[in-house]
């Protein structure tokens, strides 16, 4: 009976180890890569890069990728839209929660419903064009901010919604104004929350390539993830450059995973998991 | 207490403004437009009734192949996502050693650019060089070496797993919340009775499990309909004549060739499956939670 069990738990460790190594492989594959020469690199292979490792790899890829103005571009257009969404989804949350009249549960579900909603690239480009947002950075993080609002507003609702309501009863009584009982009474409550919020708006921002592909025709706007793909279309032969501009674009993106990994999966698996 | 004054509605006017603006209106404005021949080749717009939703529709073209590649994928990848990720589930549950580092890395993918895993992918099922290839010829199974990406007959499979791989962390980590809020007392009381672990799992796991499942499964085809990234950085909707397209990828074709109306057409069909589709999982998703 206990070899039994052994047996099973040697069995269940191998096949964790297993899944783990096919899930890590593409990263080894790139981190490997871009340590790599030209011609070390075209195999794209498991191999352990040659010494001396190629550190140059980086700094051509940062002059010829443009990767720091699409750093700077990524930064500004997430940063930004974190910002916003993060302050108008609490707001929004925090009515929608509190004053449950029946127009308020109309609108959060109205809200709620942009989680599965597809967004309407071609009739887009209409309405941006309309407020002269079309290729402009200030459109991409408004677009970028209506884009994770639903699911902002999702995952801020259920928490308020925890919050007991007899502190605003005595802040009110208190004398407290409305703008005052949010900032300094509801806000400080919400921090969990809006961590989770921070870092997957963060992530999805960070992430996004669709909204610039329509809506950015020039490269100096460009956010990390189209600069790599035009840079992927130019130097598809030099697979150690390319693999250097993904390890770069994607190291934000590592460390935000490594630094928010329990705000991520609770923001995750929110709505999700009845607890 | 006055509800309205202590909660003002002004707070949430930014939000409902910007989202109804740029996500709403576009959404109903495009299924106007697509009524209408609007394109990039002239100025002027003129009804067209249900011409482009005849054209969508007709056998003569590609689109409904593209709506069944899109529904196939969407189906293909929710249901194989949701078995893999149930059984890494129930192995990340149990007493594994480094079990926080298992399913750190496991959700690594998800994280990640879909954009970019693709580009990855590119170079890992090349048919030559690839290391998938490589690594099969190496073992003795280079018979099973094929091109994956470039052969219409393993395209739009190798799209899908590639998906799949990237997609099951996501949902084991779902399902692990969802094993983890199941009380032990219930495995206890079947353990006194001496049930085997495959009874446990069957009549206690895969029951308390179901609505957790259910929505893996709603994410997962939201998710599906949707995809643009991987597809784009993998195939672009290649080989030959749609192997691989799906809506979104048409409809960035669409787009790119200026035949907007075909392409908010598509998007309008889209766009009216996926709110009802939103309908149903929202009141799953809120059905549950504390009102006053």
């Amino acid at each position: 009976m206990k070899a039994k069990k052994q047996a099973a738990s040697i069995a269940a460790n191998a096949g964790a180890w297993l899944i783990t190594a096919i899930s890590l492989v593409p990263f080894l594959l790139i981190l490997l890569n871009s340590f790599k020469d030209s011609l070390g690199a075209s195999e794209m292979n498991l191999k352990l890069p040659g010494l001396p490792l190629q550190l140059t790899n980086f700094l051509v890829v940062v002059e010829k990728g443009k990767l720091l103005t699409s750093f700077f571009n990524s930064c500004i257009y997430s940063v930004a839209s974190v910002f916003l969404c993060t302050v108008f989804a609490s707001m929004a949350s925090y009515v929608f929660s509190r004053n449950r009249s029946k127009i308020n549960r109309i609108l959060y579900l109205y809200m709620v419903l942009g989680i599965t909603m597809p967004v309407n690239y071609v009739a887009l480009t209409k309405v941006m064009m309309l407020f002269h947002l079309n290729n402009s950075r200030l459109g991409i993080v408004l677009l970028y901010t209506a884009m994770q609002l639903p699911f902002s507003i999702f995952l801020i609702h259920g928490f308020v919604a925890k919050l007991p309501v007899e502190l605003d009863e005595a802040a009110v009584i208190d004398g407290c104004s409305p703008m005052r009982l949010f900032v300094s009474v509801i806000l400080p409550l919400l921090k969990p929350a809006i961590a989770t919020v921070v870092v997957l708006t963060f992530l999805n921002t960070w992430n996004e390539f669709v909204s610039p592909l329509y809506f950015l025709s020039s490269s100096t706007k460009w956010p990390m993830t189209l600069s790599v793909y035009n840079f992927f279309g130019m130097y598809f032969k030099d697979w150690n450059l390319v693999c250097a501009d993904i390890f770069l674009t994607s190291l934000p993106v590592i460390l935000v995973y490594l630094l928010g990994q329990k705000y991520i999966v609770s923001g995750m698996t929110a709505g999700a998991v009845k607890g | 207490m006055n509800k309205n004054k202590i909660y003002p509605m002004w707070f949430a006017v930014l939000a409902l403004l910007i989202y109804s603006v740029l996500f709403v209106l576009p959404g109903l404005i495009g299924i106007g437009y697509s009524f209408t021949d609007w394109s990039s080749y002239s100025n002027q717009l003129h009804f067209v009734g249900l011409e482009n939703f005849k054209t969508v529709f007709s056998a003569d073209e590609n689109y409904l192949k593209i709506i069944k590649n899109t529904l196939v994928f969407t189906l293909g990848t929710t249901i194989i996502k949701n078995i893999l990720g149930l059984a890494l589930a129930v192995l990340l549950t149990k007493s594994i050693r480094l079990l926080n580092f298992h399913r750190g890395v496991m959700f690594l993918p998800s994280v990640l650019s879909t954009l970019i895993l693709g580009m990855i992918f590119t170079s890992i099922l090349n048919p030559s060089s690839g290391l998938l290839n490589t690594f099969l010829r190496e073992i003795g199974l280079g018979g099973l070496a094929k091109p994956w990406l470039t052969s219409p007959h393993y395209a739009f499979k190798s799209v899908m797993a590639v998906d799949i791989w990237r997609g099951t962390g996501y949902i084991m980590t779902i399902l692990i919340a969802g094993i983890l809020s199941i009380s032990q007392d219930y495995y206890e009381a079947c353990s006194i009775d001496g049930a085997s672990s495959w009874q446990k799992f069957r009549f206690i796991t895969l029951p308390l499990l179901l609505p957790t499942l259910a929505t893996t499964t709603v994410l997962n085809v939201i998710y599906g309909l949707k995809v643009f990234d991987m597809i784009y950085a993998l195939t672009n909707g290649g080989p030959g004549k749609a192997t691989t397209e799906v809506l979104y990828t048409a409809v960035f074709k669409k787009f790119g060739t200026g035949q907007y109306a075909i392409g908010t057409a598509l998007s309008s069909v889209m766009f009216v499956f996926m709110v009802v589709i939103g309908f149903f999982m929202i009141r799953m998703m809120t059905k549950d939670e504390v009102q006053e």
